[in-house]
């Protein structure tokens, strides 16, 4: 049963992750309505099941569930879990791609904390406009409330072009109306809705459009995939990050003439994969974010 | 304004229609599962050409960043797309429309001498 974490408990966790980064506007206080306090949330991503490649990852079988195995092990646990889209591995079959769905749906059924947020990836749901993916997991773009803090899932994948769209926009805007502009927001979606490396297909083609209507609010912060990394980057006071991946890591943007896998290290195995845990500071508000890394 | 918007109002002389002037050279693009044909396409510095595109099978992108150039190609239909580059380089080109299986290796270069 999940209960309530202090600042000890997670710099505790955090030891047992990585390095850990704080997010947000220390020092703009937020009178926050009721349920507002702390709590903890895991972020998966790019999991990319149904992969195959041994040069990247012999073992794409096994890196997923040794993720949720990490997840249930954790000391303290989350109210919730997301998965920050590329759930599968592209295939042009539609029975596949469902097989594939069906597989990694069965997988993360063994997380404990059943509390959990799905968003799709272009990989799954590029090629039928999520047709397959909200057959296993509903909606492709929503919004819910955690003791405080709204949060707003963006489907930018499910036109193969990259765009959010006018009508999810329309419904963004409508859905952020209703919020206070000193409202804790954080965005879950797949693609950077910044211009990171358009030329690696790294962005959103109306990405600028949802964080126009983002800017007003004084306490937003995007959590993201796609890029198979971590990535820390702020337009304006908006605040985006991006997360390690569970299948192969990328190489940084621009280090080298095209995007491209890093190869799997033997001598350093499952090195640059990961997921990541979030404590929520609903006050400040504030996020500190820990990286864990998959193990054998 | 969206990015597709804005490359096309400025895109180094980029033109979608089916028009092409008599003394510029036009240069035919097949996008199709999962390269392009050419996917290296040369010119000289200065030189107008025309990018004729064309897709038989699924919606594809072209995209390059450096000279600005960008076009979503529907099958059936060519779209040109005039590139006039002022600095000589090898620019990256790729399908920003995501088509399938092998789409992340869909991608070119485009040499401009000088």
């Amino acid at each position: 049963m999940a209960r309530p974490i202090d600042r000890r408990d997670f710099l505790k966790l955090a030891g047992l992750g990585g390095a850990v980064f704080a997010s947000g506007l220390a020092g703009c206080a937020h009178m926050a309505g009721s349920g507002a306090g702390e709590f903890y949330f895991v972020q998966l991503s790019d999991t990319h099941w149904g992969f195959k490649g041994d040069a990247l990852n012999p073992d794409a079988h096994g890196t997923l569930p040794k993720a949720v195995a990490a997840v249930n092990a954790l000391p303290i646990k989350p109210d919730f879990i997301v998965f920050t889209g590329d759930l599968t591995h592209t295939t042009d079959d539609p029975k596949e791609r469902r097989r594939r769905l069906a597989e990694f749906r069965d997988i993360v059924a063994k997380l404990e904390n059943r509390n959990l947020r799905f968003m799709p990836g272009e990989h799954d749901a590029s090629l039928d406009r999520g047709q397959a993916w909200m057959e296993f997991f509903g909606p492709t773009h929503y919004s819910f409330d955690h003791k405080g803090v709204h949060f707003v899932v963006l489907d930018n994948v499910s036109d193969p072009a990259a765009r959010i769209g006018e009508a999810q926009l329309a419904w963004m805007k409508g859905d952020l109306d209703k919020q206070s502009k000193d409202a804790p927001i954080v965005v879950l979606t797949h693609r950077p809705l910044f211009d990171l490396m358009p030329q690696w297909d790294w962005a959103t083609r109306d990405g600028k459009q949802a964080i126009d209507l983002l800017m007003p609010y004084r306490n937003v912060t995007v959590f993201y995939g796609h890029i198979h990394q971590e990535h820390h980057h702020t337009t304006g006071h908006i605040a985006h990050h991006s997360a390690k991946s569970l299948i192969f890591p990328l190489v940084a943007p621009g280090s080298r003439p095209k995007r491209e896998p890093i190869p799997w290290d033997a001598a350093q195995p499952y090195r640059g994969l990961g997921f990541r845990g979030i404590e929520a500071e609903v006050e400040k508000p504030e996020y500190k974010l820990a990286e864990y890394p998959v193990k054998a | 304004m969206r990015r597709r918007s804005f490359l096309a109002a400025v895109a180094v002389g980029a033109l979608f229609g089916n028009v092409s002037r008599a003394e510029e050279r036009v240069i035919k693009v097949l996008a199709r599962k999962f390269e392009f044909v050419p996917n290296e396409i040369t010119l000289k510095q200065g030189e107008t050409v025309v990018l004729e595109l064309t897709s038989d099978e699924v919606t594809m992108g072209f995209y390059c960043k450096e000279l600005n150039a960008s076009a979503e190609i529907v099958p059936g239909k060519a779209v040109q797309l005039r590139l006039a580059p002022e600095r000589a380089g090898t620019f990256d080109f790729i399908c920003d429309v995501f088509c399938g299986e092998g789409h992340e290796d869909m991608a070119g270069k485009i040499h401009v001498t000088a």
